[in-house]
């Protein structure tokens, strides 16, 4: 089974074809579908908020969707598919050759050979092919990535199901699978490339669904230009590798680079840095994080599957993936670490004063990849995959537990007019709250053990402000999350009564995703026991151990530490989140709730409005790259086209011409036209003189003739 | 008296002299006609001359094909006369100037 590797991105691909036809057909013959949406949207139902995406439940009201069961079943179906053979090849390969033996499948060449000369001598063939590698790193990637992907599946079938795009959706879904699947599955850095453009594609296609919004459609175009920065620097990264090892598959590029180090250190820095741009765009990091708030755009399920589970954490799966290299760079390392752990405070600050419920979570995921930069950048590339690994089981949670909220709402995403949702929604209010406390990092709960890791070894690889930030940010989390809880489940309801009304419980193709992603993130942090609790119990550091290959004259030993530190520090970050808690109990509910926050906003109005709008990183990004280098440069650029292209170039240009425009003129009258009129004017003169002798007068010519020949007549006599 | 070849000549030359002197100033075209039969005639005598002083044939011969040509041309040349008058009502070779440059 290991070999039908490249049947995992097929399914979804073959999914994206059936449903993007049928709803091409179905387009086509029913007419222009915006039309009836426009009418029945729930964002024109909903209560004006500034993001509403979610679809009401008035299913009477709505014209039936074609091929709606065809779509609804297929699209699942091929994630399911592609779900059973990521696990049937994965444990294909483990039994038959073990995790250290990378098994590579290659489907067919892509470019194929072509000789390049090398820096620092030598040349290679550049071919790349469309070659899948199946190792420890990408089993772990498509394993959690089609399971979390086909409970999204499912949960989308009911909470799209009134929209009249729900072809396109579903369309849509399987392309971005198949994207994912090739960005994790890819044996090179090129096929790697093609799916890390295919997902950011296709998020900005679904962040645009409701395309006929504004808002949807102007963040789908930021989400897009944002992450063409980033891909701008990956592009650059793989230029670099090329040229240093003449090839751009990971095995051979890890092996060369761990056999030889000496020759790739000179590089390690840009190139590391190079390819960090690139994750920074993907994985939304200082300074390219803006996108992903505005990406809540999309419908919630998207924002769970593509920007909280899976497409964010491609950052992260390329850093993993290219250790090798990263660990040759000591500054890019340390630069990965400082801007994983700004960006996870910062977002954290952020998300404490949002009051937009997907805002929150767009922003705790933001912190969250922070810390998966931090884990990487201190070299605990394990810590990083883990965390990913738990975060997209109670993340992609969070989300639809907040999709389902904002469902029972019609739309409402305000946390303001919320509250006391526990009674109507137990099962959300349940798995929402499991994921809470596993984001908070309470034990036993998924995040606790993967967080901690992350705080442990930073701790341990001797970055103690670093880890002092993370710990805050670690409290951060769990205030701003547990406030959700309480703003959202707890207290009386704040909405109208027509909302109020409106409350229900969701459909169960949406509550079981939840309950199996909640008990997902319960368990999912059972991979990673730390060896102070069980000996050999963190099975994902024995799992990755091959993707770590040895650098040839760089075996350091592990920073240890003793059980006692380990065992403190995990007191103390769970006392942090434990504070967290307790302090958004006590702003957030019993008899004087909000009084606090209300008096702390009051008390730092500045602080609070500069948290409430982000920092101002929209408007300054807006001042100085849109409004600054985009019109202010388009201004320069005008007045430098004024002046100096026009001004110079053009303008002297047409003096020039002028002048020898006049020069040629004056050539072509007096020279040229002179010869012409000289010739012609020769002529009549000449032809004015014969003239005379054609008289036509017969005996005029027989005089000419006689005396004419007396002439020569007495020529010949005298010179004879 | 003993007639030369020189006074043959000298009388040719007289004659055609009178005939071309006769073609250039007169202006009646019968008259230029006739000097031009003149012009041939003085040719003649030339040829004869010199067949009789060189015993050869030949020239007289060649003076017979001229006394024919002139025949022919005399016909030619009063046919365009005839013809002349009809369009012009005149014979002064003046007037036939249609071929001016």
């Amino acid at each position: 089974m290991k070999d039908l590797l490249w049947l995992i991105p097929l399914f979804p691909l073959a999914g994206f074809l059936v449903n993007g036809i049928l709803y091409l057909v179905s387009h086509r013959t029913h007419g222009e579908p915006t039309h009836g949406h426009e009418a029945h949207s729930p964002e024109a139902k909903a209560v004006a908020p500034p993001h509403a995406s979610a679809p009401s439940a008035h299913a009477d009201q709505h014209p039936a969707i074609p091929f709606k069961s065809v779509h609804a079943i297929v699209s699942p179906l091929m994630i399911a598919l592609s779900c059973i053979v990521s696990l049937g090849a994965i444990f294909d390969w483990v039994r038959t050759e073990g995790l250290a033996h990378p098994h590579v499948v290659t489907i067919a060449t892509w470019i194929p050979q072509g000789v390049n000369a090398l820096r620092g001598g030598g040349s290679a063939a550049f071919s790349v092919d469309w070659s899948f590698r199946l190792d420890p790193l990408s089993a772990l990637m498509i394993s959690f990535v089609t399971f979390v992907g086909f409970l999204i599946h499912v949960y989308s079938v009911g909470y799209m199901g009134h929209e009249e795009g729900f072809g396109r959706f579903f369309a849509y879904l399987n392309l971005f699978m198949f994207s994912m699947l090739l960005l994790v599955l890819g044996s090179n850095f090129v096929v790697m490339f093609t799916g890390w453009e295919g997902v950011g594609l296709c998020s900005y296609l679904l962040i645009g669904y409701y395309y006929e919004k504004n808002f949807a459609a102007d963040a789908g175009k930021k989400a897009f230009v944002v992450n063409r920065i980033g891909d701008l620097g990956f592009a650059l990264g793989i230029f670099g590798i090329f040229a240093i090892f003449g090839s751009l598959d990971f095995g051979t590029v890890f092996a060369a680079a761990a056999a030889h180090p000496e020759k790739f250190v000179p590089y390690a820095t840009v190139i590391c840095l190079s390819l960090f741009v690139g994750a920074m765009g993907k994985s939304a990091q200082i300074p390219l994080y803006v996108w992903l708030p505005d990406a809540m755009a999309g419908p919630t399920p998207v924002s769970a599957l593509i920007h909280a589970a899976t497409m964010v954490t491609a950052g992260v799966y390329m850093v993993a993936r290219c250790n090798v290299l990263f660990r040759l760079s000591p500054d890019a390392m340390l630069f990965v670490a400082v801007i994983g752990c700004a960006t996870a405070i910062f977002a954290a600050s952020i998300a404490v004063a949002q009051n937009d419920i997907k805002k929150v979570l767009a922003y705790s995921t933001i912190s969250q990849l922070g810390y998966m930069f931090l884990a990487c950048g201190v070299g605990a590339f394990v810590g990083g995959m883990f965390h990913v690994f738990t975060h997209a089981f109670f993340k992609a949670c969070l989300f639809l537990g907040s999709g389902s909220v904002i469902h029972a709402m019609a739309g409402e995403q305000d946390m303001r007019k919320m509250g006391g949702l526990k009674s109507r929604m137990p099962t959300t209010y349940w798995t929402y709250l499991v994921s809470c406390l596993a984001i908070a990092g309470i034990i036993p709960f998924a995040g606790f053990f993967s967080k901690d890791e992350i705080l442990g070894e930073t701790f341990g690889s001797g970055h103690r402000l670093l880890y002092a930030v993370g710990l805050i940010t670690a409290g951060l989390t769990a205030f701003y999350m547990f406030r959700t809880v309480f703003m959202t489940f707890s207290g009386k309801f704040r909405g109208t009564e027509e909302q109020e009304h409106h409350l229900h419980e969701s459909p169960g193709t949406m509550t079981w995703p939840l309950r199996i992603l909640g008990v997902g993130a319960v368990v999912a942090g059972f991979v990673g026991i730390p060896e102070v609790f069980r000996a050999h119990g963190h099975l994902l550091k024995n799992w990755l151990a091959p993707i770590f290959l040895p650098i040839a004259g760089h075996e350091g030993a592990e920073p240890g530490m003793t059980p006692g530190l380990e065992i403190g520090l995990m007191a103390v970050s769970v006392a942090v989140a434990v504070a967290g808690i307790l302090v958004a109990l006590r702003f957030y509910t019993g008899e004087r709730a909000f009084a606090t926050p209300k008096r702390i906003a009051e008390r730092f109005p500045s602080a609070h409005r500069v948290l409430e709008n982000k920092y101002y990183v929209d408007e300054a990004y807006d001042a100085v790259f849109v409004e600054g280098l985009g019109k202010g440069g388009g201004r320069f650029l005008w007045d430098f086209d004024a002046r100096v292209i026009d001004g110079f170039f053009v303008h002297g240009a047409r003096n020039v011409v002028m002048a020898l425009s006049w020069l040629s003129s004056f050539f072509d009258q007096y020279v040229v036209d002179g010869m012409v009129n000289g010739v012609a004017g020769t002529l009549q003169a000449g032809y004015r003189g014969l003239k005379r002798a054609q008289s036509g007068r017969v005996q005029n010519y027989a005089f000419v003739m006689g005396g004419g020949f007396l002439v020569l007549v007495a020529a010949y006599l005298i010179w004879r | 008296m003993n007639v030369t070849i020189n006074d043959y000549l000298a009388l040719s030359f007289l004659i055609f002299t009178i005939g071309f002197v006769g073609v250039l100033v007169r202006r009646n075209f019968l008259t230029v006609l006739m000097s031009i039969e003149l012009m041939l005639n003085a040719v003649n005598l030339n040829l004869i001359a010199f067949s009789r002083r060189l015993s050869d044939l030949t020239g007289q011969i060649f003076s017979v094909f001229v006394i024919t040509i002139a025949a022919g041309e005399a016909a030619i040349g009063l046919a365009i006369i005839i013809s002349l008058y009809r369009q012009r009502k005149t014979l002064n070779v003046d007037e036939a100037d249609t071929m001016e440059g």
